[in-house]
């Protein structure tokens, strides 16, 4: 497994152990009535396993699964520099969309979350950059 | 495709016909004036359709995908995941049942049910990290 598919992947485990904990947090608060502030996690909750565990283990899997480029004559899975900056940029979304989630009262919210989310879809868009020319027949070249 | 493979992947199949049904049940609810305890199955079809299906799917794949670990590691990673798929469908099945249960009769045993079910699920996520991490490495 190639080294940047090891911590997309590897982070995604770790959003999806958090996830899963505030996930817990508010289901048991939904039975028992015992910990009322564990709703102010449920933004937080959709945004890591959608984004943290779900797309960000999809994104590392297909960097390492994807077919590779022939670039004279050495294989390669291409715009390597933009996977680096996809990974900084999503990561960074998801904690600021998360942090300032939770700031509900924070007059800096809605530009904080709307910052996060533009650092997201750098990401995504980034990603995909990286991953047009290597969705292709087998065999094909660049 | 090993044998743990197969049972994630043909449970997560169950949950997906199961989503089908608890998404529809929700739906028709309002429209058909079925019991109103069926309205909280919207979190319960949320849930059996992510972590049932989507999640499940991926922890089969990735069972079987991912590096193989080394020989002592194996026995371990193989252990963990079986608790994992038990913690998991125990924890998704108890929700299933004590959800609309709970929110019909609050503070009820189905409350506690659902405190169960946090926990087993909660369970299931950290041991699916834990079988996993050592096999996410690079050559």
């Amino acid at each position: 497994m190639p080294r940047q598919s090891v911590w997309f992947v590897r982070t995604a485990l770790l959003y999806l152990g958090v996830g899963f904990t505030f996930g817990a947090l508010i289901l048991w608060q939904k039975g028992t009535g015992m910990l009322p502030l564990a709703w102010l996690l449920l933004p937080a909750h959709m945004e890591i396993v959608l984004l943290g565990w779900t797309l960000q283990l999809a994104m590392g899997v297909a960097y390492w699964i994807l077919p590779r480029l022939r670039v004279d004559g050495r294989s390669t899975r291409g715009r390597q520099r933009a996977v680096w900056w996809s990974y900084g940029l999503l990561n960074a979304g998801i904690l600021v969309v998360v942090v300032a989630g939770m700031r509900t009262t924070s007059p800096v919210q809605a530009p904080a979350v709307a910052l996060g989310r533009l650092a997201e879809a750098a990401a995504v868009a980034l990603f995909a950059w990286h991953a047009w020319p290597r969705v292709k027949p087998a065999g094909a070249g660049r | 495709m090993p044998t743990l493979t197969r049972w994630y992947l043909k449970s997560a199949l169950v949950w997906l016909a199961a989503a089908g049904i608890v998404g529809a049940a929700a739906a028709l609810s309002p429209l058909l004036r079925l019991p109103p305890v069926l309205t909280a199955l919207r979190p319960v079809y949320v849930h059996v359709l992510m972590v049932g299906w989507v999640t499940q799917l991926i922890f089969g794949i990735a069972h079987w995908m991912f590096p193989k670990p080394d020989a002592a590691r194996a026995e371990r990673g193989e252990r963990l995941g079986w608790l994992t798929w038990l913690t998991v469908n125990a924890g998704l099945a108890l929700r299933v049942l004590a959800e609309p249960v709970a929110a019909g009769h609050p503070g009820g045993a189905a409350a506690w049910f659902l405190a169960l079910s946090a926990v087993l699920q909660l369970l299931a996520g950290w041991l699916f990290v834990a079988a996993t991490w050592p096999r996410v490495r690079s050559r």
